[in-house]
């Protein structure tokens, strides 16, 4: 069968301030193909996508659509070349129903629901999606969000479809039901591109990878004849190996005890129950679970951030072999306890740095209280800001340029070394390689792991199941606030853990039925 | 490559694109070409107005700020100073609570009921205290006042999340309520007070203003260092910027809202009494005049910098003071200053635009090759 062009792009170029997000990229996506497009966060995916989607306009170069030129302004336009795309974060109403969420902002004069929701379960029925169109969107799970968005995407005609970031918010089987169904699509002789940075993904699913690195299009390959390392050699640039070193726990020592632990959020909804771990010296302690589960939750209530309901949080201070309760203390109170508590919040520059601070202001957060002066002393965290800079490989102009102005993972190392220079005893970390390319994950891994050997209990929340089972010692997982199951790293499968992700979910379903 | 024009006929003609590769001298540049250019507008507007010759207006305008320099008398400087200064000291008031991200609107009343604290001391104690201890007494109690105002919308922020912006216009109208009050039961029928001779300031040599002008520029530098060295200020600055990472940090926010709204109502309560015993020495419910709520523009003209904000008060009350003797002498209305200084204000803020944005247009896109 020959090939037909859906989409091509020539030569585009974007940039942002003095940032180069896409260079001369031209790609082409065939119909009845599914694309991947590969590269490190930062490599302008995404940005290359919403170009073509009509987010932003190209400053440079050209998109054809079936050959002809395509003027894409907007989201509308993208629509009237049959292109959509499924962005990472959702855009649904919910307080709607999934069907009112799909017929949303279709101004054709005509506004029957009986009829579209009819169109909708043929869409459906035609793709293998499992979707109630009655259901709200509040009732429902990201997957089926997930869902809605896609037969929004088709409802409108799209025959080109873009997925950012599909599967970050799935679990594996979710993936699995996922990829089934874009297969069917593709069948139907759809074209879809789907971004992402998950190798094993792009082998399983797709006919063709497009990789690009640092905005520049460095090649396509059919993915039959290619495999895992020579994808990442085109995604990195030079072959680097891909094993954490893992060393054996040395005599482990029980220092942060959590039992029986019960949170309720803001608006009152119960976000932890019972749980109950402990994290130990010596030990990498890994948390596993969907985004969402309270994990965030969990770190934020030991660190003196969460109101807690009931339960205990005990600390074992290794010096004086004292034991600390730190349950409903303030993060200043733990302290002053002489917890040594290091805590690599999920959200960097909102929680764990201030944007507009340069690194030395961002350094002197945990410090600037020492001594008695009413004065700040810039020079101790200037040296340290130094030394950070200079050990960790922080790429900046300098110590006094604002964080915000830095990439993703020099922002992570500014503060991972901050939390480590505390030189603590027990060091949370909450997805410390979300959004960083490969060698500066690795270069926050190597850090979890020297920390782990030096006696430090390292508390470790990640969403990628790969790198958990590499990294952690011990991996506990949390569903729906609950935890359904500690597992041993060394031995624990991907398979496991997506079982016990969910498992929570569905029993705590059926409890509600009772 | 060909760089053949294909502009279609869909595309837009430019769209903008955020940059922050501008130095700090080109951005300064930029701002100080947009000073130029308004003020240049608002000489143009003025002939035009006028009918008068394009240089008699900044004439005008200099000798309205001024005066006759050149003869040797500064009354008109010292006034032009002293204003500025009064402007400066309400806007070096706000900053703290600005930088913090808490809209403090009521300068205006905090800086009245100061300047009421002072005038009752004068009244009441005027004849029974010695006067080194009068004006201490003057001082703390308008200071005290001043923090009182405040602090209450502060208190509420800080308990209840109250929106303080309206909060603190609301009791701008307290404290202008109270004043009247006040002028009421202690002016006779005449709603008015006389100038009270005791409890004034102190005057340097046989100037009025100088003591007032010399206590702003010192509070110009001890703000300074308090916001960018001072322990407080890094906690005002961290609260502003994201109070989740104030809290992840163990900084008590409640209390660093109420001590630096604290900070910012004693000031404006010491720039009423610089008002009301340092210069009126009388007070009525426009003795602040609106300065309060065009001290909130110059704090952020000079972007929360006490030494930039010098320039930013010099500039508006150099408008002010220019533009109304232009109005005077040509017989304008005397909306005219206002007119000016709008036109100047419209481009200082606008020029933040092109130093945020650049502007691409799409004449200089490449053919793609084919």
């Amino acid at each position: 069968m020959e090939k037909k062009a859906a989409i091509e792009l020539k030569n585009i170029t974007k940039t942002f301030g003095k940032v180069v997000a896409n260079k001369n990229v031209s790609l082409t996506a065939y119909r009845g193909e599914i694309l991947s497009i590969l590269g490190e966060n930062g490599s302008g995916k995404t940005t290359l996508m919403n170009m073509i989607s009509g987010i932003y306009f190209p400053d440079e170069g050209q998109i054809f659509v079936d050959g002809k030129e395509a003027v894409v302004t907007s989201p509308k336009d993208a629509y009237n070349y049959k292109i959509g795309m499924i962005h990472q974060h959702f855009k649904l109403v919910d307080v709607f129903t999934a069907a009112e969420n799909i017929v949303l902002g279709i101004n054709d004069g005509k506004y029957n629901l009986k009829q579209s929701t009819k169109k909708i379960r043929e869409i459906c029925d035609k793709f293998g999606f499992d979707l109630d169109p009655e259901k709200k969107i509040y009732t429902m799970s990201v997957s089926e969000k997930q869902t809605v968005e896609i037969v929004k995407v088709l409802y409108r005609g799209a025959d080109i479809l873009i997925l950012d970031e599909p599967t970050a918010v799935l679990t594996p089987q979710e993936i699995k039901k996922l990829f089934d169904v874009l297969r069917r699509m593709r069948e139907d002789g759809k074209s879809i591109i789907i971004i992402t940075h998950k190798l094993n993904e792009v082998m399983e699913l797709s006919d063709r990878v497009a990789v690009l690195r640092k905005g520049e299009y460095v090649g396509s390959v059919t993915t039959a004849q290619t495999n895992e390392n020579e994808l990442t050699e085109m995604m990195v640039g030079k072959k680097i190996s891909l094993n954490i070193n893992r060393s054996e726990p040395k005599n482990p020592t029980d220092r942060l005890i959590v039992k029986g632990l019960e949170c309720v959020n803001r608006s009152g909804v119960k976000v932890l129950s019972d749980v109950s771990f402990t994290a130990r010296g010596g030990e990498i302690l890994g948390i596993a679970g969907i985004a969402g589960s309270g994990q965030r939750e969990l770190l934020e209530a030991i660190a003196g951030l969460q109101k807690v309901n009931s339960g205990e949080i005990t600390y074992l201070n290794p010096k004086t072999n004292s034991i600390e309760n730190l349950r409903d203390k303030t993060p200043k109170q733990i302290r002053d306890l002489g917890v040594r508590l290091s805590f690599v919040p999920e959200d960097r520059l909102g929680m764990g740095l201030v944007a507009n601070m340069d690194i030395t202001d961002n350094m002197m957060l945990r410090s600037y209280r020492k001594g008695k002066s009413m004065f700040l002393h810039r020079k101790a965290p200037k040296t340290l800001a130094e030394k950070i800079v200079d050990e960790l490989g922080v790429v900046t102009p300098s110590v006094s340029t604002p964080v915000r102005q830095l990439s993703g993972g020099n922002i992570q190392k500014v503060l991972v070394g901050r939390e480590i220079a505390a030189s603590p005893k027990v060091l949370m970390v909450a997805y410390p390689v979300r959004g960083l390319d490969i060698n500066s994950s690795y270069t926050i891994f190597n850090l979890l792991n020297e920390q782990k050997e030096k006696g430090v209990a390292v508390v470790f929340v990640g969403e990628d199941l790969d790198a958990l089972i590499e990294l952690c010692d011990r991996i506990m997982v949390i569903g729906s606030g609950r935890i359904t199951g500690i597992v041993d790293g060394r031995t624990a499968t991907k398979e496991e853990l997506g079982i016990l992700m969910t498992k929570s979910r569905y029993e705590s379903e059926g409890d509600k039925n009772e | 490559m060909s760089k053949t024009k294909t502009v279609h006929k869909r595309e837009p003609l430019f769209h903008l694109v955020k940059r922050d590769d501008m130095k700090w001298w080109q951005a300064w540049l930029v701002r100080i070409a947009a000073i130029v250019v308004a003020l240049l507008l608002v000489g143009f507007i003025s002939m035009l107005l006028t009918k008068e010759s394009f240089f008699t207006i900044y004439e005008t305008m200099y000798r309205g700020v001024f005066g006759k320099l050149e003869t040797g008398s500064t009354v008109m400087l010292w006034k032009y100073l002293q204003k500025t200064a009064i402007l400066l000291g309400l806007s070096l008031a706000v900053t703290p609570a600005f930088k913090m991200k808490f809209w403090n609107c009521g300068a205006e009343g905090q800086a009245l009921v100061g300047g009421l604290a002072s005038m009752i001391c004068m009244i009441e104690l005027g004849d029974v205290l010695p006067y080194p201890a009068l004006i201490l007494v003057i001082l703390l109690s308008s200071v005290v006042a001043g923090a009182i105002w405040g602090v209450i919308p502060a208190i509420f922020k800080a308990q209840y999340n109250t929106n303080e912006t309206l909060f603190t216009l609301m009791m701008n109208y307290v404290a202008t309520q109270i004043v009247k009050y006040y002028l009421y039961i202690e002016g006779g029928g005449s709603n008015k007070i006389n100038p009270v001779a005791e409890g004034n300031l102190p005057m340097i040599g046989d100037n009025k203003y100088a003591l007032n002008v010399i206590i702003i520029l010192v509070i110009t530098i001890l703000m300074y260092i308090y916001l960018n060295y001072s322990k407080h200020g890094y906690e005002i600055t961290v609260v502003g910027e994201s109070q989740n990472t104030a809290r992840y940090v163990g900084i008590n926010v409640k209390k660093v809202i109420i001590r630096t709204m604290i900070v910012s109502g004693a000031l404006c309560g010491l720039v009423g009494m610089l008002l009301v015993a340092g210069t009126d020495h009388s007070i009525d419910t426009n003795t602040v005049g609106g300065q309060g709520f065009t001290a909130i523009m110059v704090s952020w003209l000079g972007q929360f910098n006490p030494f930039i904000m010098v320039l930013m008060s010099a500039l508006v009350i150099f408008l002010n003071l220019g533009s109304a003797k232009v109005a005077d002498n040509c017989g304008l209305n005397s909306s005219f200053a206002d007119i000016a200084v709008g036109i100047v204000i419209l481009f200082v803020v606008g020029c933040e635009f092109f130093i945020r944005y650049s502007i691409k247009f799409h004449h200089t896109k490449k053919e793609a090759r084919v």
